[in-house]
């Protein structure tokens, strides 16, 4: 399969912005949305449109079948055990939320320990700086590294018999090193510390086994993976998910209801209180299909070439430094965060949209990354395999071009 | 590839790189604009009752920007700034040029050209 076969799953990518052609590279922010994805949307939205699990009639079971089958897709996408751990939510953000909440309401008290690394994204930092605030327990830090990589030899004696959760980023959203999540469960549980990944880059560029992985919470958007936007997925083991009280409470999760006494539905419904925004969760079943579909061998081969090509090329700018290097065992996700010497991030962003060319700059939720590499931001072009060597060169001379005007 | 976009922000480049720049001292907390993804301090000091800004950011256009802002709005009064609908950032063609997004700082900086106004009336 080539590179053009994907992209004609993608009606945006045909779009002029300027009179110039697209190319979009904002993709860790979020994907595109390929044709199946806006199809199953529009289908619900003007064919089949009914509150799920609740009304007998036809539309609403067929909204609650499609809303199913999605978690079922999901549960295969990443080898969940069963179907019941497959949280759906509005995105990552919600589904870490989620934990820091119910987990922290069920297991974290004043004096106990978080762990979070120094390359989370502020939604993995965040929701347990507020945790620790409300139970006055202690948020600690594991750094990473020049090269982007977290110290795990520092890890041990960053464990404490207090600790009470480890949560780590699968791919750091801004250096896009793939994170060795499997040794840091490891060492985690070895101390009986649970761990949350924070999976949002991770589940786009990676085959993600939750049981391989032995993780204890996985959380994930829909729109990053080509999901249509307001969906997220947060897996976790039926242990934790059944021990922890609810989020929110509110509609369908709930078993009985009384002035004395609620009593919460089972798992997965006792996480997913309210109308579910069932329409928009129903397109991870054709999301998933498509993740199925980019794993064809020849794809990926060709998409790991433009990537590599894509590296060397910017390194080949004077003056340009990629932040986070990979290793063999680390290797890089196509994640190119990156700043020019003598060149403010904004700047070349501004330039680079007016050539056509979408890319991130800032801070990008990271500000404690930003801090440690002492910048105030970085220009971020993330690839996905519907980009081609054509858009890094158009890219690469836009960059150029933006460099030469702003020196 | 290149077009007429090009001559505005090459305008706007060369006005960001002539803008004399802030001393350090005057680059403080206070003086720093929320709102924008680069860092624009705006300074302002009033004399025989004009009101004098000078600015500095640490990215160019954004700098080239404010710079502009500043040769519209430096040496007038505080009831002409008041006064001001900032009808000529439409006019100039510089609103829809940038990004709208909350990297815009473009708001944030109006907003405390006129503050800074409200506040010498």
């Amino acid at each position: 399969m080539k590179t053009e076969d994907i992209r004609k799953y993608f009606p945006v990518l045909d779009r002029k912005v300027y009179g110039k052609p697209l190319v979009y590279f904002d993709n860790a922010a979020t994907s595109q949305r390929p044709q199946p994805v806006i199809d199953e949307l529009n289908f619900r939205m003007s064919e089949s449109n009914a509150n799920i699990h609740r009304a007998v009639h036809i539309l609403s079971q067929e909204c609650t079948d499609a809303y199913e089958q999605a978690r079922d897709a999901v549960r295969d996408l990443i080898n969940a055990p069963t179907r019941e751990e497959v949280i759906f939510t509005s995105g990552a953000t919600a589904s870490i939320n989620l934990v820091a909440y119910s987990f922290g309401e069920a297991f974290v008290n004043e004096g106990d320990e978080i762990i979070v690394t120094e390359a989370e994204h502020h939604s993995n930092i965040v929701p347990w700086w507020m945790l620790c605030q409300r139970k006055k327990a202690a948020l600690k830090v594991l750094p990473v590294d020049d090269m982007g990589h977290l110290r795990l030899e520092e890890l041990d004696k960053l464990i404490t018999d207090r600790t009470k959760l480890l949560c780590v980023t699968h791919i750091s959203n801004v250096l896009g090193i793939v994170n060795p999540v499997g040794k840091i469960v490891e060492i985690a549980h070895s101390k009986n510390v649970p761990v949350l990944v924070d999976g949002a880059q991770g589940i786009v560029h990676c085959q993600v086994d939750v049981q391989k992985l032995d993780c204890d919470f996985y959380a994930f958007s829909g729109h990053k993976m080509y999901a249509a936007t307001g969906t997220g997925v947060l897996f976790g083991k039926r242990k934790w998910l059944e021990a922890m009280p609810p989020f929110l409470g509110g509609g369908e999760m709930i078993e009985t209801v009384s002035f004395e006494d609620v009593k919460f539905a089972k798992i997965p419904m006792r996480y997913e209180a309210g109308t579910q925004n069932f329409a928009s969760s129903a397109t991870l079943k054709q999301a998933c299909e498509f993740v199925n579909i980019l794993k064809d061998s020849e794809l990926t081969q060709n998409f790991k070439q433009i990537c590599l090509y894509m590296e060397n090329e910017l390194k080949n700018v004077e003056g340009l430094k990629i932040y986070g290097e990979g290793t063999e065992d680390e290797p890089k996700a196509p994640v190119y965060s990156f700043n020019v010497e003598g060149v403010h991030h904004e700047d070349l962003a501004i330039l680079l949209d007016k050539m056509g060319v979408a890319v991130r700059s800032g801070q990008m939720c990271a500000e404690p990354v930003m801090t440690r590499f002492g910048v105030t931001g970085m220009v971020r072009a993330a690839l996905l395999p519907y980009n081609t060597k054509e858009e890094v060169d158009i890219f690469i001379a836009a960059l150029r071009k933006a460099v030469a005007m702003l020196r | 590839m290149f077009d007429e976009w090009l001559d505005k922000y090459e305008y706007i480049i060369e006005l960001g790189k002539s803008l004399e720049t802030l001393p350090d001292s005057s680059k403080t907390e206070d003086k720093l604009i929320k709102g924008c993804q680069s860092r624009v301090w705006l300074d302002w000091k009033k004399e025989e009752g004009r009101i004098f800004f000078s600015a500095d950011s640490d990215a160019i256009i954004t700098k080239g920007i404010i710079s502009l802002l500043i040769k519209i709005y430096s040496g007038r009064t505080a009831e002409e700034i008041a006064a001001s609908d900032f009808s000529v950032v439409e006019k100039i063609g510089l609103r829809e040029n940038l990004s709208p997004t909350r990297a815009n700082g473009l708001v944030s900086m109006i907003e405390t050209i006129r503050r800074i106004a409200a506040e010498n009336l």
